[in-house]
This record gives C-alpha cells, sequence and structure tokens, in this order.
C-alpha cells in the first residue's frame, strides 16, 4: 500500500518506521524536539499541507497532518516547496544539501540540530521507506 | 543544485608580495605563538604594512583551538576593528581565523551557531585573507571551521560558505621550514582530504578533477618532501596538492576517515592529518567492499588499477599504507601511542562522536553501529578490513 505525499497517512507511516528503526533510537537517542514540515504549493501541489512529527528521545510518540501553521508550536519548521520535497522522498536530492542551499529553510535551533547528523541521515533512510504515492 | 566557492588564490614563488596590494587601513594578524616566535608573522606583517595597513596581532592560537580561544580574539578584533583579518599559520590558526571574522563581523553569535543553514551577513566590517604555512589542511579554501569544546572533548565542525576566504596567499617557501613530521601529517591529510572527496556522496564534476590531480601529485611529492625539506619543486607541488584537494572537499566533503579521525583526535589528541590518514586505508577497504567503482578509478590515477575492481581497491589501500610507512607515520592508532585500555575505555564515545560528525553524512558507505566499533578496532589492531 502507498501513502500519498502530503497526508496524515504518509506522516504516520514515516513515525512507524523511526519507531521501528534501532539506528535511528540509537542516533537520536537524546533528541527532543518535534518538527512541523510545510509543503508549499507550487506547479505539482495547489494547497500548503502542514505535517506534525514528535521526536523525543529515538522515538516518535505521535505524527499528523495539521490544518495550519498555527495548529502546532513545534520547536522547528521546515518549509519548501512541494517539488523539493518529493524529490528529497525519492532520493533525488539530499535534504541536507537542500538546507544548505536554503530551497529547503529551517527555522529553530540550529546549533542544536547540527549536532545529530547521524539521526538526520536515519530519518532520510526512513522516508526512503515509506511507500509513497505523490499528489 | 549546488555551489562551488572559492577565495582568490595567489599561489608560487613570491605569492607574498600580493599582500602590498591589499586595500584597507587595520589588519588583525591572528597566528600561533610558534610562528611569532619564528619571525613569520613579522615577515607578513612586514608586507601587510607595505600595503598601508597598520597591524595588530593575535598570536594565542593553540593546536585544536578552543571556542574561548576565538571568543578573545574576537574581542581583540572588536577593540581594533580591522578592515582585513588575516589568517597565517596551519588549519588551526587559519580555522580560528575564520571563526573570529565572523564573531568580529556577527558578536550577536556564538561560535558553535556558525553553521551552513543560515546567512550570515558578513563583509560589513572586514574580509578575510589565508595565509597557510603547512601543506594540507586545505583550510586556506575551504569555508570549514574546527573548532574543540574543551568541555566535552569533541571536535566541532562549523562554518558557512559565506565565511571562505576573499584572498588566499598560498606561498610555498612558507611551508619549506616544516620539519618532516609536520611535513608528513600535513601531506598526509591533504591526501585523505583529495581521496574523500572524489569518493564522497557530494562530489561533483566541478571538485573530481582537482581531487584527481591532487591525489597524485601528493603521492608523487610527499616522500621527497619529508626527506628533503629543501627541494623547493616538491614543496611547491605539494602546496598545490594541498590547495587543490582543499577546493575539492571544501566543496564536496570528506567522509568516513574525516569522520573517524575527528573522533580519535578529539578524545586522544592526535594530529589531525595523522589520525585521517591512519584510518583512510581500512575507510577504504570498507566502502570498497560494498561499491568499488569510484574507488578503483582513483586507484589506477594512482598507480594502482587493476583488472578487478575490488582489487585495485585493496591494492589502494596498500599503497597508501605504503605512503603512510615511508613517510614513518603509524599505521595503527596502537602505533599511533594510544593505549588500548584507555581506547576500549572510550569505544562507545568514539562511536557516537564519529557518528555525530558532519563528515559521516557522505560516506559512500554508512555503516552500522557495531560495523563502526569494527572499524575503530581494527584501526587499533591493523587489520585490513574483511566486512
Amino acid at each position: 500500500m502507498a501513502f500519498r505525499l502530503p497526508s496524515s497517512e504518509w506522516i504516520k507511516e514515516l513515525s512507524d518506521q523511526l519507531n521501528a528503526s534501532d539506528s535511528y533510537a540509537r542516533a537520536a537517542k537524546d533528541w527532543e524536539g518535534d518538527f512541523l514540515f510545510v509543503v508549499e504549493p507550487d506547479e505539482g501541489y495547489v494547497e500548503t499541507a502542514y505535517l506534525y512529527l514528535n521526536l523525543y528521545h529515538g522515538k516518535s510518540p505521535g505524527a499528523e497532518q495539521v490544518a495550519s501553521a498555527d495548529a502546532k508550536q513545534t520547536a522547528y519548521v521546515i518549509s519548501g516547496p512541494y517539488k523539493i520535497w518529493r524529490r528529497i522522498v525519492e532520493g533525488k536530492v539530499d535534504p541536507i544539501q537542500a538546507l544548505m542551499t536554503r530551497q529547503l529553510k529551517l527555522v529553530g535551533d540550529m546549533m542544536k540540530v547540527m549536532r545529530y547528523p547521524k539521526a538526520a541521515r536515519e530519518i532520510v533512510a526512513c522516508c526512503a521507506r515509506v511507500p509513497t504515492e505523490f499528489a | 543544485m549546488w555551489y562551488f566557492v572559492s577565495p582568490q588564490i595567489v599561489f608560487g614563488e613570491d605569492a607574498l608580495s600580493a599582500l602590498e596590494e591589499l586595500p584597507g587601513r587595520r589588519a588583525l594578524l591572528v597566528a600561533d605563538p610558534t610562528l611569532l616566535r619564528l619571525g613569520t608573522v613579522e615577515r607578513v606583517a612586514a608586507h601587510l604594512r607595505k600595503a598601508g595597513l597598520e597591524t595588530a596581532i593575535f598570536a594565542e592560537v593553540e593546536p585544536e583551538p578552543s571556542l574561548a580561544t576565538v571568543r578573545r580574539g574576537a574581542a581583540v578584533a572588536g577593540d581594533f576593528a580591522p578592515d582585513w583579518v588575516v589568517g597565517l599559520g596551519g588549519g588551526s590558526a587559519m580555522d580560528a581565523a575564520k571563526a573570529i571574522w565572523v564573531l568580529y563581523e556577527r558578536p550577536d553569535l556564538e561560535p558553535a551557531a556558525i553553521n551552513p543553514l543560515q546567512r550570515l551577513g558578513l563583509r560589513q566590517k572586514a574580509r578575510l585573507a589565508t595565509i597557510p604555512t603547512t601543506s594540507g589542511t586545505g583550510a586556506e579554501v575551504t569555508w570549514a571551521i574546527v573548532l574543540t569544546d574543551t568541555d566535552e572533548q569533541r571536535k566541532l565542525g562549523l562554518g558557512n560558505r559565506e565565511n571562505v576566504a576573499d584572498i588566499a596567499v598560498v606561498d610555498p617557501a612558507l611551508a619549506a621550514s616544516m620539519p618532516p613530521q609536520l611535513t608528513a601529517d600535513t601531506g598526509l591529510d591533504a591526501l585523505t582530504h583529495a581521496v574523500e572527496a572524489y569518493t564522497c556522496a557530494w562530489h561533483t564534476d566541478l571538485t573530481d578533477g582537482l581531487a584527481q590531480r591532487a591525489a597524485r601529485l601528493v603521492f608523487d611529492h610527499l616522500p621527497e618532501a619529508v626527506a628533503n625539506g629543501a627541494n623547493l619543486v616538491a614543496r611547491e607541488r605539494l602546496a598545490n596538492a594541498a590547495t587543490s584537494a582543499g577546493l575539492a572537499f571544501g566543496n564536496a566533503m570528506a567522509s568516513l576517515a574525516h569522520a573517524m579521525g575527528h573522533a580519535l583526535g578529539g578524545v586522544f589528541h592526535l594530529p589531525h592529518g595523522r589520525a585521517v590518514a591512519l584510518c583512510l586505508p581500512y575507510t577504504l577497504e570498507f566502502a570498497g567492499g560494498e561499491s568499488p567503482g569510484r574507488l578503483a578509478e582513483l586507484a589506477a590515477l594512482c598507480g594502482y588499477g587493476r583488472e578487478d575492481e575490488g582489487a585495485a581497491v585493496r591494492a589502494f589501500a596498500e599503497g597508501i599504507r605504503g605512503l603512510i610507512s615511508r613517510v614513518g607515520n603509524p599505521l595503527t592508532v596502537a602505533a599511533a601511542g594510544v593505549n588500548r585500555t584507555a581506547y576500549e575505555a572510550r569505544l562507545e564515545k568514539l562511536v557516537d562522536d564519529a557518528f555525530n560528525d558532519t563528515q559521516m553524512l557522505t560516506a559512500p558507505r554508512a555503516p552500522s553501529y557495531d560495523e563502526l566499533q569494527r572499524l575503530f578496532l581494527y584501526t587499533y589492531e591493523g587489520r585490513p578490513v574483511d566486512f
């Protein structure tokens, strides 16, 4: 079964993949901080979507699509156009490179996030394991 | 989409005289106490004065510079208000100069907050010049900054592409006085940059050629530079190798040998070049076990081509071990003088630190925790990697 990106089902599946990953659990064992992923509209997707992902001590206690940026006050917000998110999930763009070239924009404590590159890599690996169909 | 960033590079004999063309009023020279004592700082300051620049000196940079040192340097810069910050020395001094410059421009930032994800808005107060006195780190052309958090005994990989130097002056005469051990350590650092830039996940067409050429230059000229430091031809080719390798890995990345070497350096204080180079053959064997293609390609360019790609990678790893031996450097962590009991006691920290090093992001083969632990043990004992 494939999960449509973006959707509640997709982000929940990512959360499940993280909870099943020993590598992620170890890499993020001290991590505290939830994320809001903002999928901005472009030629491939006409709406703005907000995907909430809670991450805490190597696990993902919750995930859902929310209605607006105000629905959750998160430690981190990463935003970017739909086509970049799609290329990341397809494995064609490295998300760290997307952040470094500001194709994705990160708001939050960057000092902290830079100390967890292994956890970031594990999240990307879990993204790749989510069977995805694109909007 | 990606970037290739580089300073203007002045290189070759008498390159230092280019400093006499710098516009401005005041320059802060950032260096270490040894270069001050040897007169190298004064030699460079004389060129800056010829440009009409009033010059102040901050010569307090230690090996593996700490956050506290760059904060002190930034305070000096704040008082002196230079329009040039000039980093003179090896990687430590140049990295410290980059951080001091950033903090002088942005006193609101903590050093550990210098990251590649945001705009810094530099060059409002000053510009940066870098002048290497060793041939290896490539720090003169990279935007990476490595500082040490002394509280946590951990190296911090920092930097932002804005903090690349405006001008790099690579005068091989400055490296000519390096003793053999330093020549070996830094030259092997350049080799590791070249090999990892070529094989890492973020390599590009723009970095590949630089990496290939740099690797070959190190193989061809490092033994002579170590054995006969007065050979200025060898010195110049090594200087060019180091700068080329710096451009390559600064615009791609390094990978696993650097992640492991940073962890070793942070915990056991091994010199950077020695640490990363002794890890390199093991990480190549590990990466080559899964996808030998690019490694075999580079092996061939360095004279270790084989019909079978796996055999080429193994020959290349042995070739690197041969070069390391020839210049008198250790092939194992044990031979580098680290006690086994102490090593095993810190093994978990080594693995954690290596995993959380930014260079791990681009490893061509990502190890699991167990694999990384085994890599550290094999590197300690000198066992060729068989997994």
